[in-house]
């Protein structure tokens, strides 16, 4: 138990993905002009890694990794190199099924989350997340807690992104500063901040 | 446009990291080697080039209900091939990236060319447009890349350039290029750079200026 909760912790502020690993940026950056906004986003992605990191280490630990087969006699092929093409399709399938079960059952879930599922299919931050997992060897249970873990970090460092950028709307930047580069700007000062949790002992 | 343009064209006029921010996730990672950024660099024009050129062949005959999935499994089929060859022939190299090879996948420049030129034009244009595209982010890479690695450490591809003062030379290193923050800021300069240089890329304010400014109410 205690190795769950010092994954959790350690993704979410250590190892964060979009602070330490650059991942996820392309929506991090285009998608954090609103507190709002931000938190519907963060939300989708908390439950998209929570379901797919899981499920892609089911997947590769039980079809593809070699020895993973033993069970009819195939124990010898090595199935991994098709890990990327089954975990981006595993996640491309499983959003499109969430979005499914989540308009017919929960609508309002759907209406604050919808728009933002579709764009998830090709984030960074979902798919390194499943990497990731893969490469440092997760058991079940451990892959469930880095996959919350990396969900709540993105989460949490888009919606302080955003808090920055409330703000600052009113601030006198140079001009040709404005918008991206001074986003660039404020998310390496952030990154900046996350880098002193590292030396943390968990 | 003529042929040349479909090149030059994404190099700097519409540069797919500096204008339309795509592709930046993995861009930043891998930086702080030069090494490093140009095999990310020639692996990302490689899977462009490929991917365009079959997603270009089959335009015709794609349902527009069903392209996406087929334009994934395309471009991972094509990351897959780059990412088995590096691990086969670059080791080191390939350790080194870890996971960002992979993650070319959900790089924005490819799906974003895919459906941009791919879906669009011929075979002969879209590879133009892959190659432009591919060398507009590896130019902004390698700078990052060559800023880094000079400053932080001293070297380029791992050769020593500048004496670092621990080892009896006269060059202090910057220690924070190495880390990650820096290649935030040097983007965010360089876009600063480009834009100040090329006003027509600039963004509108959100905000302009009244002649008696007061508090806003609700703030």
């Amino acid at each position: 138990m205690s190795g769950f909760i010092e994954i959790f912790f350690r993704s979410v502020f250590i190892e964060n993905l979009a602070l330490a690993y650059f991942l996820g940026m392309c929506t991090f950056l285009a998608v954090s002009k609103q507190i709002k906004t931000t938190l519907g986003l963060g939300v989708a992605v908390i439950v998209v890694e929570g379901i797919s990191v899981p499920l892609n280490n089911l997947i590769y630990n039980l079809l593809l990794r070699q020895g993973a087969l033993d069970w009819i006699g195939l124990g010898h092929l090595d199935f991994s190199f098709l890990g990327l093409l089954s975990q981006i399709a595993v996640i491309a399938a499983m959003i499109q099924i969430l979005e499914i079960v989540l308009h017919r059952f929960v609508p309002a879930l759907y209406n604050t989350l919808g728009i933002y599922l579709p764009l998830l299919t090709v984030n960074c931050a979902i798919l390194g997340a499943s990497l990731f997992m893969v490469q440092r060897d997760y058991t079940f249970v451990e892959s469930v807690a880095y996959g919350l873990g990396a969900g709540v970090g993105w989460a949490l460092a888009i919606v302080a992104l955003a808090g920055l950028r409330e703000k600052m709307k009113y601030s006198d930047i140079p001009e040709g500063l404005q918008g991206l580069g001074i986003t660039f700007i404020t998310t390496g000062l952030i990154s900046l901040a996350f880098i002193g949790l590292a030396g943390i002992q968990l | 446009m003529s042929l040349k343009q479909y090149v030059t064209t994404p190099l700097l006029k519409e540069n797919p990291l500096t204008l339309h921010v795509l592709g930046i996730c993995a861009a930043l990672a891998i930086t702080n080697s030069l090494t490093s950024s140009l095999i990310m660099s020639a692996a990302l024009t490689t899977v462009l080039i490929i991917s365009n050129a079959t997603i270009s062949l089959i335009r015709h005959h794609l349902p527009s209900s069903v392209r996406m999935i087929v334009q994934i499994t395309i471009i991972a089929s094509a990351v897959t091939v780059i990412d088995q060859l590096l691990t086969a022939y670059l080791p080191t190299a390939a350790s080194t990236l870890s996971v960002y090879i992979s993650l070319i996948v959900t790089n924005c420049i490819v799906l974003g060319r895919a459906e941009a030129c791919a879906m669009n034009y011929g075979v002969g244009r879209s590879i133009l447009d892959a190659l432009g595209n591919g060398l507009g982010y590896s130019a902004i890479l390698i700078i990052v890349a060559t800023i880094r690695e000079l400053f932080g450490n001293g070297s380029l591809m791992g050769v020593r350039i500048l004496e670092l003062a621990r080892d009896g030379g006269w060059f202090q290193p910057n220690e924070m290029l190495m880390l990650a923050p820096s290649a935030f800021f040097i983007i965010g300069f360089m876009v600063w750079g480009i834009r100040s240089w090329k006003p027509e890329q600039k963004e509108q304010p959100d905000f302009k200026s009244v002649v008696l400014p007061r508090e806003v109410e609700g703030r």
